[in-house]
């Protein structure tokens, strides 16, 4: 009776990573969080725009909204923009009818399915969970299994990469962890190639002064018409 | 009771056969590349996008979609007291130069209940020169 959403927390630039540390787990409403895979500013608006209208919704009809009208306005949306909007994105929540996990693809195809993956680490996250998920498992073995797909696609995925994400939606509450797990800590470093002062002994100092010679001297007059004019 | 007039329109704008293109024809009915150029979007052969004819009829569309849906449900008098009701709003505007709410147009069509990028992006109040209200009147008037 809840629903646990994962993700990693890189954002990439082809082969650059531009955030180690982005946000991919975007609120759509109280009851109800997504995340998005593919590019970045597409799944932000998206979630954006589609939040903005389930709180429309939400005033108009006066009920907490359901995971599945949240699914169709998505859905709606992708497949007008035929794919140009490269959104790949999971929703899940819970609502009256009880929990609900969504796969949105950017074309408008959804899946309704008890765990599903997206994005570039999704095969190594569903090969995890293909072995070890069982039905109606306990919070916790489900946060850890999470926890493992995503961390299978972030060690082995260049995609993916960071930190571990999770969002454990249960009928009352939301606990939105981030990070759950820091996989990957930047190392310290050892050792400083700098020498420290008087590693090279001084023997002696010694001041001198060093003599001029004056070779020439010369004046030099300015024209009168050039001189500073005082009057 | 007619219920076969099968009208319905495509999902999506439909392009094939509804546009009627000017292309520039030379010997052999084959747009003349040596004298009239190549396809360009400021000539109007090309679109500028693969869906900008999408999405300039998308609303008008899908009105006409659900029109179809409830010529075929309810009989014909559904949309066209529809549509009666929409052209009265639509004739309701401001003098040029001011923009209008559309306030009833909204209500009617539903957009007021929806928030799309039209709404956040592209906001008409933010539109940096209008034309000069006095060539606006004239040209309603037609007196220019």
């Amino acid at each position: 009776d809840g629903v646990v959403l994962g993700a990693d927390t890189r954002a990439t630039e082809d082969t650059v990573v531009a955030d180690k540390n982005c946000s991919k787990i975007h609120y759509l409403a109280d009851n109800m969080y997504c995340c998005g895979a593919g590019t970045a500013a597409d799944t932000e608006m998206t979630t954006q725009m589609i939040a903005s209208q389930l709180e429309l919704h939400k005033l108009n009809t006066g009920r907490t909204p359901r995971v599945t009208t949240a699914n169709r306005l998505l859905k709606q949306m992708l497949f007008r923009y035929q794919g140009h909007i490269s959104a790949a994105l999971v929703l899940g929540g819970v609502d009256v009818t009880g929990p609900h996990l969504y796969s949105i693809h950017p074309h408008g195809s959804t899946d309704k399915l008890p765990y599903v993956t997206m994005g570039s680490g999704s095969l190594a996250a569903m090969a995890t969970f293909e072995d070890r998920f069982k039905p109606n498992m306990e919070k916790a073995e489900a946060m850890k299994l999470v926890r493992d797909a995503i961390a299978a696609g972030i060690f082995n995925d260049l995609g993916s990469g960071s930190n571990v994400d999770l969002c454990v939606i249960t009928k009352d509450k939301v606990e939105y962890l981030r990070p759950f797990d820091e996989a990957n800590i930047k190392g310290k470093r050892e050792g400083n190639y700098g020498f420290k002062r008087g590693t090279t002994a001084i023997l002696s100092t010694e001041v001198k002064k060093i003599p001029f010679d004056i070779v020439s001297t010369q004046v030099v007059t300015s024209r009168s018409d050039s001189a500073m004019d005082t009057a | 009771m007619d219920h076969n007039t099968r009208n319905w329109t495509s999902l999506r704008p439909d392009v094939e056969g509804s546009q009627i293109l000017d292309l520039p024809n030379g010997k052999y009915g084959v747009p003349d590349m040596m004298m009239h150029g190549f396809q360009n979007v400021r000539s109007g052969n090309t679109p500028a996008h693969p869906l900008q004819h999408s999405e300039k009829h998308w609303h008008e569309n899908k009105k006409m979609m659900d029109f179809a849906m409830l010529r075929n449900l309810q009989g014909l008098h559904a949309p066209l007291k529809l549509q009666m009701e929409l052209n009265i709003t639509q004739k309701m505007r401001r003098l040029p130069g001011l923009g209008s709410s559309h306030v009833l147009e909204e209500s009617l069509t539903g957009r007021d209940m929806m928030l799309d990028f039209e709404d956040i992006f592209n906001d008409p109040d933010e539109v940096p020169l209008s034309s000069q209200p006095h060539i606006q009147m004239e040209k309603r008037l037609n007196i220019l």
